[in-house]
């Protein structure tokens, strides 16, 4: 698979469909699995990490569930390359930012990832538009029965599967949403329903997972713990959330529109004034300014945008993306000037804005 | 709430966050000073003899369960994975363990971590389903084959190449019983 082919599309996370897709933007599930016959990741040689990635590259994809994927040595792959495949999610930056042998298999419609020599061995990733925690549950336990007939998956009979870390031990399941709150950060109420959450045990992580800070008003719900409950469970733990958190977003949303329209109408309509008209302009601020634009969309106060469109800029404006769009490496100060570019392009109705539409 | 070690009141509550693990304390004024002097002291002695230019245990190398006197910690410590060989020492260090058989090793003392971190320490959740018939759910035998390896390599670094081949032959062994399906390629060569 060729990177520049994916720059064509933007990517399962953002193809901005599926239920609930004005405030779920994604719902995905990972695996963590370990061969048995191998130390784990951080304490392996050299020739280890080397025989763990052949051994899984190998039998993976002589597997039915190998025939869908295409395999990528992330070992091999320039930075941008490596950063481009973290902007679309289908990698973790600890895995950009590893050492030795390295991969990941991904399938063509980017639903399903397989790290290999993460922090563990194996982590199984799926990923589905919108709110469908059941349908990503389906379909990574097909997966990972499937790779589990050819590899002999580290297990103990009391404490489950084991990973390098105790605290993913067990099911070795994360179960995460990714929601778009941008009402609940202008009403002030976000970190009270953080506080909440924080209280059932579930994590709130920013856009690019675990440390990063929340960019745009994108936030990652996850579960904690992993052990003691079946994946079934910690699914719904996952998903019982979510309706509520979706009802606190819309309230908050009519809200904004009920006593403060006029004031609302004029944040987005700046936001996407500098979006249209400005000269340089950082990725930071860049997503700001889209996640207002796409909640004026979505409540009516911007017509002529698409979501997907503001999706589709979400991703293309990241700057490994921007770069891998333009052909050419930049520095920060020159992608500045390019995304702003791109941006104007974008909204003018030129170049930029014919490619966008999936 | 009363201190972790007697009966006084416990007025130190101590959150200890290493990566990937968080440990509660709740300790009398008597026995958090002890608490706090003890990590000093093991800060500094791991700082002196700090290994491959690791970071130094530093606050972190407090104690792990309840009720563990330093010498029981230097011990525990001190005992290594006999596959990876990795030390409970390091683990705490690094938040990481170094091979599935550490489970099995340091049971005893991963246990109440888990615990903690899960409040649970048995697995509900999906089992594997071997189809070969005779091999057993846990795959503890087949993570011998770490080790194995790791002295075969010792026997060949002493030219002891009779029982290197004895190693090999067990290793092979031990691989095909679990891994041989056709023409898959194996672990090791």
């Amino acid at each position: 698979m060729k990177l520049e082919a994916l720059t064509q599309s933007i990517g399962e996370w953002l193809r901005g469909t599926g239920p609930e897709s004005d405030i779920v933007m994604s719902s995905r599930v990972r695996l963590a699995r370990n061969v048995a016959h191998y130390p784990f990741v951080s304490r392996a040689s050299e020739q280890d990490r080397a025989d763990v990635e052949r051994f899984l590259r190998e039998r993976i994809a002589a597997s039915p569930v190998g025939q869908e994927l295409e395999y990528i040595d992330v070992g091999r792959l320039e930075e941008i390359d490596r950063q481009f495949l973290v902007e679309r999610q289908l990698i973790s930056r600890e895995h950009a930012e590893a050492q030795g042998a390295r991969g990941v298999a991904i399938d063509r419609m980017e639903q399903v990832s397989l790290m290999i020599n993460e922090e563990d061995h194996l982590r199984i990733q799926c990923m589905h538009s919108g709110l469908d925690l059941k349908g990503v549950w389906d379909q990574i336990r097909a997966v990972d029965d499937q790779i589990e007939k050819v590899v002999p998956y580290a297990f103990h009979p009391r404490f489950g599967y084991l990973t390098a870390c105790p605290t993913n031990v067990g099911t070795g399941i994360r179960v995460s949403v990714m929601l778009h709150l941008p009402a609940l950060v202008i009403t002030r109420q976000i970190d009270k329903v953080f506080r909440s959450l924080h209280k059932i045990s579930l994590a709130v992580r920013g856009l690019y997972g675990e440390g990063s800070q929340a960019m745009g008003d994108f936030y990652q719900i996850s579960n904690q713990t992993t052990l003691g409950r079946t994946e079934e469970e910690l699914v719904e733990q996952v998903g019982d959330v979510v309706p509520v958190l979706i009802d606190y977003e819309r309230r908050a949303r009519e809200f904004l529109v009920r006593e403060t329209q006029q004031n609302v109408h004029d944040q987005v309509s700046r936001a996407y004034g500098i979006l249209r008209t400005a000269q340089t302009i950082s990725a930071e601020e860049t997503m700001q300014l889209l996640s207002r634009v796409r909640m004026g969309v979505l409540l009516g106060l911007i017509g002529d945008v698409k979501i997907a469109d503001i999706n589709s800029l979400l991703v293309r404006t990241q700057p490994a993306h921007l770069q891998k769009l333009r052909g050419v490496e930049l520095d920060i100060n020159d992608r500045n000037i390019e995304r702003a570019r791109y941006l104007r392009q974008h909204f003018e109705g030129g170049e930029g804005s014919r490619a966008s539409v999936n | 709430m009363k201190c972790q070690h007697c009966d006084k009141q416990a007025v130190f509550h101590i959150t200890e966050l290493e990566t990937g693990a968080v440990r509660e304390l709740h300790l009398c004024e008597d026995h958090a000073r002890t608490y706090l002097n003890q990590s000093e002291s093991a800060a500094e002695a791991s700082a002196d003899d700090e290994e491959e230019g690791k970071p130094s245990g530093g606050a972190l190398a407090g104690p792990l369960g309840v009720g563990q006197t330093a010498d029981e910690l230097a011990l525990l410590d001190q005992r290594a994975c006999s596959m990876c060989g990795i030390t409970f020492f390091e683990f705490r260090n690094q938040g990481r363990l170094g091979c599935p058989h550490d489970y099995v090793q340091f049971e005893k003392e991963l246990e109440p971590l888990i615990a903690n971190i899960h409040g649970a320490t048995e697995h509900t959740g999906r089992r594997p389903s071997r189809t070969r018939a005779g091999l057993p759910e846990g795959t503890e035998d087949l993570t011998a084959v770490i080790g194995l390896r790791k002295q075969m390599k010792e026997s060949i670094a002493c030219e002891d190449y009779e029982k290197a081949k004895e190693q090999r032959d067990a290793i092979r062994a031990i691989e095909d019983r679990w891994l041989d399906d056709g023409d898959a390629p194996k672990g090791t060569a």
